[in-house]
């Protein structure tokens, strides 16, 4: 990777291509990406901040139970899963949606989960945002952070182990490096090359606790020399910077070198979920700061440079994704949530007795109330 | 028919399923060139190398967590945990991750781990190498628990395990690793999971146990035959799913019960199955049911004879029942 005047002068200077406008810095080389990518790249941007913002009115006005934006961090989403193929596999956390869209992942499926109702793919089973969908092998997210870690190092072992080329990608906030499942989750890949690569999202919030309450050390990237893997500094606003390293990361992985972390430096512009309230932790003039950065504005200014992006493209991708989000919400609101049965379904391959005499209960329960069940509220 | 003891019969049954099915695989600690520190892996490593016999960082967490994501990925890993007292830094990724990612997923992410284990007390190794944590696993929705007693049935039951779509942690009863010693069918059979066994019919009680205190029941059952007792013994095998027509079948036989485990008394496997007798039949039941456990302390070093449940202590809580009035 070529790098800039800046980083050669300073090693812990986030890895960059772009310029706060969107053109490219001098000395960088920016990834060679047909040009219906870009455009791609950039609506997808558009829809997870168009989504974050209309789902989170909707939480607020009472029709969505929870909710967890992604505000200025959505450059990770992409340029994690631009360089992957289709048989590679995510791990995510909860704050990479655009990682499942671009992947295949429906609206509807995502706004269905939101809703937990008959036709959310995980059943009504979890809360909003934990999403799974094994079609586009993005995998069931947990809430307990850090749990998925040595989940994918284990997945990426196992291509490994069955001689196959692919490769997992696990995403995790900074605070998620403070767990054990972090340390172990390194170790294990560090020691076993494991085609696996850490994506941490330094936002520099775990909810109300900053960054520099969850290391004592200069950079998060840092660790990896602990455990024999290269850690990258990258700017998580730049899509362009993070599709670079994530390249190299998984030529890496695919040519039996091992595992690669690294540390996208962004910035969380919104609350940690719909239910927290930044306000009393920090300075409100904070996230402004970081507003001149935005993923979003910055892409934009480099597609304008090679023409690809004019306002009125622009005013129509926004008109379809608006249009595209109101229609599934639509299909969202109509569905019914699952049949009350279901609720014993998948706790094992098939029901043993326990679980079918608790079934019966509950359906009796259900009939004795004239076949009237009394919905927990969202 | 070859004599096995349960070490070996375990050895046979992973051997033959990674003959079997080329997705098994191995790890943990000290599992692969070293066979394992009770040798229940010897010879795998040799056969099918570091791929599929891994000796992995000594990290619990890591083993299960690894374990997991492999599942996902579509390999049928038998972690080793080297004594269940070690299982606990893995808590979190056995309770909340490996038990419910098909519940979660709703249905999409099946995660076949089975968890070996040994597991129990009196082979002089005090709190952290003797404790029997069954019921936190059995309390778990998502997890089958398995517990052998005998060579044959560990072979069966552990094959059956490993076929299975659903996680298992399989208790291996180490005070009788080698104790145990018994005639093993050479090549390919199953036990099905979920099937308790009569192992001696009787009239006068019932009396329930799994994994190494069911030598210590049939120790005891010999001496209250002297004193006229014609016990009923059960070998549980599964603890969930529980063979509960198994139980309750004898249960209306006999009136009376009595229940040992070496776990602690409280909230122990025996509390839940007292719990379902009573439910299911009550009116059967001619006296209080008696429960024999591990003692609500610590697993202690020197005194650990005095915490076990003994033959003698299972006798006297036998008469107890049978006496009642």
């Amino acid at each position: 990777m070529a790098v800039t005047a800046k980083q050669a002068a300073s090693p812990d200077e986030p890895y960059a291509v772009l310029d706060d406008t969107g053109q490219l810095l001098a000395g960088a080389k920016e990834p060679a990406i047909p040009a219906e990518d870009l455009k791609r790249l950039y609506r997808g941007l558009l829809l997870v901040r168009i989504m974050d913002d209309r789902m989170l009115r909707l939480q607020r006005q009472g029709r969505l139970g929870f909710y967890m934006t992604s505000t200025g961090e959505e450059a990770t989403h992409f340029g994690g899963a631009y360089p992957l193929t289709a048989d590679d596999w995510v791990f995510p956390s909860y704050r990479e949606p655009g990682a499942a869209f671009w992947r295949g992942y429906t609206l509807k499926e995502f706004i269905c989960q939101l809703f937990g109702n008959s036709e959310d793919l995980v059943k009504g089973r979890q809360m909003p945002v934990h999403h799974a969908c094994r079609r586009i092998n993005y995998v069931s997210i947990s809430s307990p952070v850090g749990t998925q870690i040595p989940q994918a190092v284990g997945a990426g072992w196992a291509a490994k182990i069955s001689k196959k080329s692919d490769v997992a990608l696990v995403y995790f906030g900074e605070g998620a490096t403070s767990t054990g499942q972090f340390h172990v989750g390194m170790n294990f890949a560090g020691v076993y090359k494991a085609p696996t690569i850490f994506f941490c999202r330094n936002n520099g919030w775990a909810i109300s606790t900053s960054r520099d309450r969850q290391t004592a050390a200069k950079t998060f990237a840092a660790k990896a020399i602990g455990y024999g893997m290269p850690g990258i500094r990258v700017d998580g606003n730049d899509l362009l910077a993070i599709i670079n390293v994530m390249t190299t990361a998984v030529q890496r992985a695919r040519d039996g070198e091992g595992p690669t972390m690294i540390e996208a430096v962004t910035y969380r512009r919104g609350g940690h979920s719909s239910s927290d309230d930044p306000s009393v932790y920090r300075d409100p003039n904070e996230p402004k700061k970081w507003e001149p950065r935005d993923p979003i504005t910055r892409f934009k200014g480099y597609l304008e440079a090679k023409g690809l992006w004019t306002e009125a493209w622009d005013q129509q991708q926004r008109e379809e994704i608006n249009s595209d989000i109101t229609e599934a919400l639509r299909a969202a609101e109509a569905a019914p949530p699952p049949e009350a049965s279901t609720l014993f379904d998948d706790v094992f391959v098939d029901l043993p007795w326990h679980l079918r005499e608790q079934k019966q209960l509950l359906l009796d329960e259900i009939a004795a109330a004239g076949g009237v069940r009394k919905l927990s509220a969202h | 028919m070859p004599v096995m003891n349960i070490i070996q019969a375990v050895n046979d049954a992973l051997r033959i399923e990674m003959r079997r099915d080329a997705r098994v695989v191995v790890l943990g600690e000290d599992v692969g060139k070293f066979g394992g520190v009770f040798r229940a892996t010897s010879g795998l490593f040799e056969e099918f190398g570091p791929d599929r016999v891994i000796d992995t960082p000594l990290a619990e967490a890591g083993i299960i967590g690894s374990a997991v994501g492999m599942a996902l990925y579509g390999l049928r890993p038998v972690p080793e945990i080297q004594f269940a007292d070690f299982i606990y830094p893995a808590y979190d990724q056995i309770v909340n991750e490996l038990a419910k990612f098909r519940y979660r997923s709703g249905g999409q992410y099946p995660a076949p781990v089975v968890i070996r284990t040994p597991y129990g007390g009196g082979i002089r190794g005090g709190h952290y190498h003797s404790q029997s944590p069954e019921a936190y696993f059995v309390h778990t929705p998502g997890l089958k628990v398995v517990i052998p007693s005998n060579p044959y049935d560990a072979k069966g039951l552990l094959l059956s395990a490993m076929r299975g779509e659903d996680p298992v942690i399989f208790m291996e009863p180490k005070r009788v690793y080698r104790a145990a010693r018994g005639e093993v069918p050479e090549g390919d059979y199953t036990v099905p999971l979920g099937q308790a066994k009569v192992v001696r019919e009787g009239s006068s009680i019932t009396v329930l146990a799994y994994g190494a205190m069911l030598h210590t029941v049939v120790e005891a059952v010999g001496k209250a035959a002297e004193q006229g007792i014609d016990a009923e013994v059960i070998d549980l095998r599964t603890l969930l799913p529980l063979d509960i027509e198994t139980v309750l079948a004898s249960v209306r036989k006999t009136g009376r019960v009595c229940i040992v485990h070496e776990a602690p008394r409280t909230c122990g496997y025996g509390a839940e199955l007292a719990a379902l007798i009573a439910e299911k039949a009550l009116t059967h039941l001619e006296a209080p049911i008696e429960r024999v456990a591990g003692f609500d302390t610590p697993f202690p070093y020197t005194l650990e004879n005095e915490y076990l449940p003994s033959p003698e202590r299972v006798v006297a809580s036998m008469r107890r029942a049978v006496e009642f009035q």
